[in-house]
C-alpha cells in the first residue's frame, strides 16, 4: 500500500528548516520526499495548510501498568500519546512490581504490542526494587528490551551506588534518566519554596534539593566518564549547571515538561490540586531560565512527565493528593502556545524538542523524515485554536493543569509505521 | 458600618480594610451581650451551626460554640480524628453528608492547609476557618486586632511584634495580613530556622534578635512553641530556645512601659513567656480569650447575611 501527503510543510529536523514537499509512504518506511510526486496509486492525504513533522517522542511517561490499571492502561496512554501526536513514548519503571526484572518489561512489551497504539519502550529500575540500594540486573534487563534505566520519582540518594550505576552502564548503549531530589532536603514539602508555599502554609520544597542531585551527578558522570540524563528540569540552577556541564563536555543530556516552561506556582492559589507535581511549579525567574535553556540547547527534549490519576486520589486535602499531572494530549499544543507564538523557539527548532532531541538522547535514529526511515509522522495545525475541557483527553484520567484554558495547536493526523492511526479525532489501531 | 457580602470567611488575606473593620465595629456591639444579664440574643435563631473539627482544639472550639449559642444559632459538635479519615471518608463526603442534614454554617478545623477552601468550592453552606494547617486562622488574627483595638484605638503606624515558630504559624499569617491591611508595622522574630522564606513579600520585617525586635513594640505577641514539632533540626532544644526568645522577667526590662504582651493560648510557662510577664500589668491574655467570644460573634452574624435582611426590612 502507497500513502502520498501532499501539499505540506515538512520540517527537516536535521537541518532545522522547513519546506515544501510530499512525501510518499510505501509500506512502514517513507519511500520519498520531494516536490509534486504523482499520484496513481496511492491513497492522498492532503495536508494543504498543515505541518508534517517526524513522530513526536516523550522520553518521559508513566503508563501505570502494571498496577495502577485504574489511572491509566498500555491500552488507554498509549491512546493518548496518538491524541498528541506521540508515535514513541518511553515509560517509567515506578510500577508496582516496578520494572526491576525482565519479566515486567517483556510483559510491558507484550502489551504494547497487542493493546497499544504507538510504539512503547519501556525503561527498567536502577536499582532492586528502586529503593536505591543494589543495582537492578541491568544487562537482563536491556536484553529484554528496555531503552534505559531509571528510578524515577525516586533519588538513589547513595553516592556510591548511584556511582557504580553510571559506571556500570557503559556496558550498554543504553542512558540513566535521573530524576534529580534530595529527599532529606525535599523533606514531603509540597509545593515550591518561596512565597507562595509561605502563604499558602504548604511546605516548601526549595531548588537547591534539585541542583544538588543534578550536580552530584553531573560530578560522578564526568569522574567515571559515563553519560546521565537529567529529568524533568524545573530550576533556574539547574539549567545552569547542565549548560556549565556541557560546556566542558560531560555527557549529560536534559529534558524539561510543557508545565515548567508555562506555569508557575503562582497557579496555586486555590489549592488546586491538580497543579501539585513534582517537581513543584517553580517561580516566573525559573520558568524564564527552561524557556532560554530550551532556546540554546542547554535543554535537548520536551518530555510530558505524563502523569495520570484519578479523580478519587487527586480530590482531596492539598498535602494528601498525589503529585501528578497528564500531559501527553496537550503537551505539543502548549510549546506551540508558549514557546513558538512567543517567539522562544522557531517551529523546527520546537518540533526537534519532541523527536530529534529526546532520539539523541535514547541513542535512537528517530525523530527524521528521509528516505528509508520509519513513517511515523505527525501532521499538526499550528493555526487552529480550542478550549481545553474534560472531554477532550483521550487517556482516563483529567487531572491536566490546562483544563479551562484556550491553547493553539492541534494535532490533526498520526501515521504509526505507515498507517493511519488517528485522523482528526478518530482512531485506530 | 461597611458592607459585608461574604458567604465563607476563609482567610484574612482575602478580605479588605474595610471588611475588617466592618468585623471589628460589629464585634463591639457584640461585646456588651456577654456583659448582660441574660447573655443572649435572638438573631441566628433557627440557624444551625456544625463545628468540624480536624484536630484537637478547645478553645477555638469552645469559644465558636458559645458564640453560636448566645445568638441562638442550635450548635452541633463533629470532632474527627484524623487518622480515622485517612482511611475512610474523605474530606468532601463528609462535609457532603453533614450538608444533606439542611445545616446553614461549618466551621472547620483541619490539619491541612486549603482544606476550607476545598470545602467552600463542593458545598452551598457557608464555612467558617478556625483554622487550616499552617495556613490561616482568620478569627484569631480578628481578635487580636480587635483586642489591639480596644485597647490602643488604632494601627496606623503601630508596632507589632510577633515572636516564635513563625513557619509553621497560622495565627502569625493570618496576623501579618490583617495587621498590615490596617497599617500597622509588624515584625517577625525568631530563629532562622522558624522564619519562612520570603515571608518579608507578605509585609512583615525580620529580627533574629528579640530584645532589637521589642525594643520600639507596641504589641509583642508570643507564639506557642510547638514541642511535638521538629525539634533538634528548628532548634537544638527548648532550653536553648528560651534562653534566646522567651519573654521573660529579664526581658521586661526592654519593654515599652506601655506595651501589650499578647499570646494566642495555650502558653507554655517558662518557655516563650515567664510566669510573671503572663500574668502581669501588660498582659492582655486574657481579654484575647473574653474577645474571641465577641469577635466569633460578629463572624457568625455576617456570614449568616442576616445583617443584609436587617437592614432591607428597615429601609
Amino acid at each position: 500500500m502507497k500513502t502520498l501527503i501532499k501539499n505540506g510543510k515538512v520540517i527537516d529536523t536535521e537541518s532545522c528548516s522547513i519546506r515544501e514537499a510530499d512525501i510518499l509512504v510505501e509500506e512502514a518506511r517513507i519511500a520519498s520526499i520531494r516536490k509534486n510526486i504523482k499520484e496513481e496509486g496511492c491513497e492522498v492525504f492532503d495536508a494543504k495548510g498543515l505541518i508534517v513533522c517526524p513522530g513526536f517522542i516523550d522520553l518521559h511517561v508513566h503508563l501505570r501498568e502494571p498496577g495502577f490499571e485504574a489511572q491509566e492502561t498500555i491500552e488507554t496512554g498509549t491512546k493518548a500519546a496518538l491524541k498528541g501526536g506521540f508515535t514513541t513514548v518511553v515509560c517509567m519503571p515506578n510500577t508496582n512490581p516496578p520494572v526491576d526484572n525482565e519479566g515486567i518489561v517483556s510483559l510491558i512489551k507484550l502489551r504494547a504490542e497487542k493493546d497499544g497504539y504507538v510504539e512503547v519502550l519501556p525503561t527498567a529500575c536502577i536499582t532492586k526494587g528502586r529503593l536505591g540500594e543494589e543495582l537492578a540486573e541491568i544487562s537482563k534487563l536491556v536484553a529484554a528490551g528496555a531503552c534505559a534505566i531509571s528510578d524515577d520519582g525516586s533519588t538513589v540518594m547513595n553516592s556510591l551506588v548511584m556511582r557504580r550505576a553510571l559506571e556500570y552502564i557503559k556496558m550498554f548503549n543504553i542512558p540513566l534518566i535521573d530524576h534529580c531530589e534530595d529527599h532529606h532536603l525535599s523533606d514531603s514539602g509540597l509545593v515550591n519554596e518561596g512565597y507562595c508555599s509561605t502563604s499558602l502554609g504548604l511546605k516548601g520544597i526549595p531548588s537547591a534539593s534539585e541542583e544538588i542531585i543534578v550536580l552530584r551527578d553531573i560530578l560522578l558522570c564526568e569522574y567515571v566518564n559515563s553519560r546521565v540524563h537529567i529529568a524533568h528540569v524545573s530550576t533556574k540552577g539547574s539549567v545552569s549547571l547542565i549548560r556549565e556541564a556541557k560546556k566542558r563536555g560531560v555527557r549529560v543530556t536534559a529534558e524539561t515538561a510543557p508545565h515548567y516552561f508555562s506555569l508557575t506556582d503562582k497557579s496555586l492559589v486555590g489549592y488546586d490540586t491538580n497543579f501539585k507535581v513534582n517537581p513543584p511549579l517553580r517561580s516566573s525567574e525559573d520558568m524564564i531560565a527552561i524557556q532560554e535553556g530550551l532556546r540554546d540547547g542547554t535543554l535537548d527534549a520536551i518530555a510530558t512527565d505524563h502523569a495520570p490519576h484519578t479523580s478519587d486520589d487527586k480530590d482531596k486535602e492539598f498535602q494528601d493528593a498525589p503529585f501528578g499531572m497528564i500531559g501527553l494530549e496537550t503537551s505539543f499544543a502548549v510549546g506551540i502556545t508558549e514557546l513558538y507564538r512567543k517567539d522562544v523557539l522557531s517551529l523546527p527548532e520546537l518540533v526537534q524538542k519532541y523527536t530529534v532531541g529526546p532520539a539523541c538522547v535514547l541513542g535512537l535514529d528517530k525523530g527524521i523524515l528521509k528516505e528509508g526511515h520509519e513513517a511515523n509522522i505527525t501532521i499538526v495545525d499550528t493555526e487552529k485554536s480550542f478550549m481545553v475541557r474534560e472531554d477532550f483527553f483521550a487517556g482516563k484520567s483529567r487531572n491536566s493543569p490546562y483544563l479551562g484554558r484556550t491553547l493553539q495547536g492541534t494535532v490533526e493526523a498520526v501515521f504509526v509505521n505507515g498507517n493511519l492511526r488517528y485522523n482528526k479525532g478518530s482512531f485506530r489501531k | 458600618m461597611h458592607k459585608w457580602n461574604r458567604k465563607h470567611l476563609l482567610s484574612i488575606e482575602e478580605l479588605s480594610r474595610e471588611e475588617i473593620l466592618t468585623v471589628l465595629q460589629t464585634a463591639e456591639s457584640f461585646k456588651d451581650i456577654s456583659l448582660r444579664p441574660i447573655k443572649k440574643s435572638p438573631v441566628l435563631r433557627g440557624k444551625t451551626i456544625v463545628l468540624l473539627f480536624y484536630e484537637p482544639s478547645t478553645r477555638t472550639s469552645n469559644s465558636f460554640s458559645l458564640a453560636a449559642k448566645r445568638l441562638s444559632a442550635d450548635v452541633v459538635n463533629i470532632s474527627v480524628n484524623a487518622s480515622s479519615v485517612q482511611k475512610g471518608e474523605s474530606l468532601i463526603d463528609t462535609a457532603k453528608n453533614i450538608e444533606a442534614l439542611k445545616i446553614h454554617t461549618i466551621i472547620i478545623r483541619h490539619s491541612r492547609a486549603g482544606a476550607p477552601m476545598i470545602l467552600a468550592r463542593h458545598i452551598d453552606a457557608s464555612v467558617i476557618n478556625a483554622g487550616d494547617g499552617y495556613h490561616e486562622h482568620p478569627t484569631q488574627a480578628l481578635l487580636d486586632m480587635f483586642t489591639i483595638k480596644q485597647r490602643k484605638g488604632f494601627f496606623e503606624g503601630l508596632k507589632v511584634t510577633i515572636v516564635g515558630d513563625i513557619l509553621h504559624s497560622r495565627v502569625a499569617r493570618s496576623n501579618i495580613w490583617g495587621l498590615s491591611k490596617l497599617g500597622a508595622e509588624v515584625t517577625v522574630c525568631g530563629p532562622p530556622t522558624m522564619i519562612p522564606v520570603d515571608i518579608e513579600a507578605m509585609g512583615a520585617k525580620v529580627s533574629y534578635n528579640l530584645k532589637e525586635a521589642v525594643a520600639d513594640a507596641d504589641v509583642v505577641n508570643l507564639l506557642r512553641v510547638q514541642f511535638e514539632r521538629e525539634s533538634g533540626v528548628l532548634f537544638p532544644s527548648v532550653r536553648e530556645y528560651a534562653a534566646m526568645f522567651s519573654m521573660d522577667d529579664e526581658m521586661e526590662k526592654y519593654l515599652k512601659e506601655d506595651a501589650l504582651i499578647m499570646h494566642p493560648g495555650p502558653i507554655n510557662r517558662g518557655v516563650e513567656i515567664s510566669s510573671r510577664m503572663a500574668d502581669g500589668k501588660r498582659s492582655v491574655i486574657l481579654e484575647q480569650v473574653t474577645n474571641g467570644l465577641a469577635v466569633r460573634m460578629a463572624v457568625l452574624y455576617l456570614i449568616s447575611g442576616e445583617k443584609e435582611k436587617t437592614r432591607k426590612s428597615s429601609l
